[in-house]
């Protein structure tokens, strides 16, 4: 039940790794700049980020408080509360026992009667057992009690398929929640982005389930300052082209933009958007995107099956018909359980290879894959 | 047993006091000087144990009153918290008896779960709350909203889908939320509420423990039934209460049924045990656990206000089992097939309302006259209510959108590059949010 506390990305030797934003650096200037650039602004790791996050909204709102399994003396299973305990005391960084559907009920009521809770899952998959708080209580209490109440929380925590962690420690909650009336849906997935969404959704009345995933807690980025706070509404360009639309999230952006260093050496000029609110769609940007380019490929770790990408397809089917020239393309994970074994998970889910050949046969190449 | 055998004094006055005894009432038995000695060596000894305390376990049952009997103490309540108590469970019954009224006429419909004969608890207990604590319920919860104070008419209105009730009419029968009285609901899936009660009584402690408030004392009251006693929930939220402290206490109405499931098929035995207890189950978690009788409001309500004020106090939660019963089914759509007419009949003497009114009337506490007038105004706040429901108007579409999201900003940006609830037609509910 408890996941693995050691998870660390291994330096790079497969192609599951959580690239280090090393590798988007090729090609940059000299070391010694590089030097001199860091030392200006130093790179931080996700989990430090999201850490840091925290702790300012908690020092700036005292009503901001932390809830979950192994969130204090521990520090958090992926450190995202380190040493927090000790500068805001055992009841802002409140250790809970194993029940995640009492502690989020607590969190539930906490909210609404005036604090901002900050429910920790240790593993996105372990929601499920507070799926009945999630789904009647955390989303629906604003409307069936007339407005009178509202639920300001963040339930947090890693999701995503790891190092061969297993089925049960590797699922992709977001296709499950995304039904729910009254929540909001973030995925953050760079070390800037993760801090200012973060600090968004605490400060946000509505209760926001934040995506994290358990292969980017250490990769490494800058971040902005205190005031820095993300739009949870609006999605991410993450590069702008006018091949072909590629909307993704989270871990996904990282093994996209692997592919499109391929494919921009093959002379394709693929656009890359990270999703960022996978409900509600930022339609604009998605709009903008799909009539620019024509073409839409959705690369993205749910399963095919009622997954985000499904919910995007429909939308982007229904209201941009006319502006599309190929149907929309979906590069979701097979709909089996994530095997332990390495191969086994590794064909579960979506690599860079594939996101190529989806490009190459959008965009007229010879490859008539089977994705 | 007649004739020369020689019987144990102590059989002797249970078959005495027996027959007059229902199922499950708990009698005091004269014990001798040694067997006490005994008991009070044996209940030390475990006191003496590290980490042990003393369970204190007040099992309080209410033998018929015979006609005999005269009343010798001082009343345990003022005229005016007997008076209060009366109004609050005429209004409780007569406001239930009134949804039924209503329901076969096609004003309310769905699932309406009614409280009748149960009122003891809800006006022992809530009546008296201050209005900053909190109450948490499940489908039950008519007679609870009314106990902490939400009038009447905007009972009626939300049971008969009107937006002007508390909910807007967006909640209905089960879900009566009221941010004025600190009403947390109305829960349809028993066991979800309690967590939630938690969570306001955490509130509470961390108001004084983090912000400082030292004024900040508020307590959580959750109701629930016997059937609730076997959700996951409930367990957690003990282990959870009592490692916290928090101030919040555990109201179980154990009417035996939970639909037409009988409490005594539904829940094992503690070992040694001819019936199942739930307020043994307190202790197992470190909380006293009390058993009262539910259908005797001044019981409930001396039992509660202990809970409350250790409550306040900082010692944390209680766990009260009220004995009571439901006159009426499960819900108005319930047949009610599976009780027998004997237990019915049997809790229907121990009704709670004519057994405060000869309370009242023989120690002096009220009047007949008094008595009628609570009673006739009750009757009208009821009509009253019904006529506001029925005149009241039904929600319009554009209550559709609003109140899914505090913040409008939820449902997301429109491909013009504005929000979607800035669009035209949000208002009106015929915009497309998705």
């Amino acid at each position: 039940m408890l996941a693995s506390r050691n998870v660390r990305p291994a330096a790079g030797h497969r192609m599951a790794a959580a690239p280090g934003q090393r590798a988007l650096l090729a090609g940059h200037p000299g070391r010694r700049v590089m030097v001199a650039a860091k030392a200006q602004k130093k790179e931080i790791m996700m989990w430090e980020a999201l850490r840091e996050a925290i702790d300012e909204e908690m020092e700036r709102d005292p009503t901001v408080c932390v809830m979950g399994e192994d969130v204090g003396h521990y520090g958090g299973s992926y450190k995202c509360t380190f040493g927090l305990y000790k500068k805001y005391g055992d009841m802002r960084v409140l250790d809970t026992p194993i029940c995640e559907n009492g502690f989020m009920g607590m969190g539930v009521g906490a909210a609404m009667t005036g604090l901002r809770p900050i429910v920790e899952g240790m593993n996105m998959g372990f929601l499920l057992l507070a799926f009945n708080q999630i789904s009647n209580n955390c989303g629906m209490l604003h409307y069936t009690s007339g407005g009178q109440f509202k639920v300001p929380m963040v339930i947090r925590g890693p999701g995503g398929v790891g190092r061969q962690l297993g089925a049960e420690h590797s699922q992709r909650l977001e296709s499950y929640f995304q039904s729910i009336p009254g929540v909001q849906l973030v995925a953050c997935s760079t070390v800037r982005n993760s801090k200012a969404l973060l600090k968004a959704a605490i400060r946000s009345d509505n209760p926001i389930i934040f995506f994290e995933h358990v292969l980017l807690y250490n990769v490494k980025g800058e971040v902005g300052d205190k005031d820095e706070v993300a739009c949870l509404e609006r999605a991410e360009v993450v590069r702008e082209g006018t091949d072909v639309s590629i909307f993704t999230y989270s871990r996904m952006r990282y093994v996209v933009m692997q592919a499109v260093n391929d494919l921009v050496k093959k002379g394709y000029n693929p656009e890359v958007i990270d999703l960022i609110s996978l409900k509600p769609f930022d339609m604009e940007t998605i709009s903008k995107s799909v009539r620019k380019t024509r073409k839409v490929i959705i690369v993205e770790e749910c399963m095919k099956t009622g997954g985000i990408g499904a919910s995007l397809s429909a939308v982007i089917n229904e209201s941009l018909f006319n502006d599309l020239d190929h149907e929309v393309i979906r590069l979701s994970s097979q709909d089996v359980p994530t095997a332990y074994a390495y191969e086994l998970e590794a064909a579960t889910i979506v690599q860079s290879s594939q996101v190529v050949d989806a490009v190459e046969r959008v965009c007229g190449g010879r490859v008539a894959a089977t994705v | 047993a007649s004739g020369s055998a020689v019987y144990h004094p102590i059989i002797k006055q249970a078959w005495d006091i027996g027959p007059r005894c229902a199922p499950r009432d708990t009698v005091c038995l004269k014990v001798p000087v040694r067997m006490q000695t005994m008991l009070k060596q044996r209940s030390g000894f475990r006191a003496a144990q590290p980490g042990r305390q003393v369970m204190k376990v007040r099992a309080v049952a209410a033998p018929l009153k015979t006609a005999t009997s005269a009343p010798t103490k001082a009343p345990l309540v003022t005229p005016e918290v007997a008076k209060d108590l009366y109004y609050d469970m005429v209004l409780g019954r007569e406001f239930e008896e009134m949804c039924a009224q209503m329901y076969y006429r096609g004003k309310m419909f769905g699932f309406v779960h009614l409280y009748s004969g149960q009122e003891a608890v809800s006006s022992g207990v809530i009546r008296l709350l201050r209005p900053d604590d909190h109450v948490v319920s499940t489908y039950r919860d008519h007679v609870h909203a009314l106990s902490k104070g939400v009038s009447a008419r905007e009972v009626m209105a939300e049971l008969f889908g009107k937006k002007t009730g508390c909910c807007r009419g967006q909640g209905g029968s089960m879900h009566m939320f009221s941010a004025k009285h600190n009403v947390l609901g109305g829960y349809a899936f028993i066991g979800e509420g309690i967590p939630v009660g938690l969570g306001a009584a955490f509130q509470s402690k961390y108001r004084r423990d983090v912000l400082g408030e030292e004024t900040s004392d508020s307590v959580t009251c959750s109701f629930f039934g016997d059937g609730t006693c076997n959700v996951g929930q409930f367990y957690e939220s003990l282990n959870m209460a009592a490692l916290y402290k928090l101030p919040h206490i555990f109201v179980v109405e154990n009417n035996l049924w939970a639909i037409g499931m009988s409490h005594l098929r539904a829940t094992s035995r503690t070992s040694g045990d001819e019936t199942p207890y739930i307020y043994k189950k307190g202790p197992a978690f470190g909380m006293p656990g009390v058993l009262v009788d539910g259908m005797d409001v001044l019981k409930v309500r001396q039992v509660a206000q202990e809970a409350v004020e250790r409550a306040r106090r900082g010692e944390g939660p209680t766990l009260i089992e009220a004995e009571t019963y439901r006159f009426r089914g499960h819900s108005l759509a319930d047949p009610d097939e599976l009780r027998s007419k004997e237990e019915k009949a049997r809790y229907q003497a121990r009704d709670p309302i004519p057994q405060l009114k000869k309370y009242m009337l023989e120690h002096g506490l009220a009047t007949e006259a008094e008595i009628k007038a609570l009673e006739d105004k009750v009757a009208e706040v009821v009509e009253d209510s019904v006529k506001f429901a029925d005149e009241s108007p039904k929600p319009e579409r554009g209550q559709l959108l609003e109140n899914v999201f505090a913040d409008p900003r939820g449902f997301g940006i429109s491909e013009d590059g504005r929000y979607r609830y800035q669009q035209p037609g949000f208002s009106s509910g015929t915009a497309v949010v998705s």
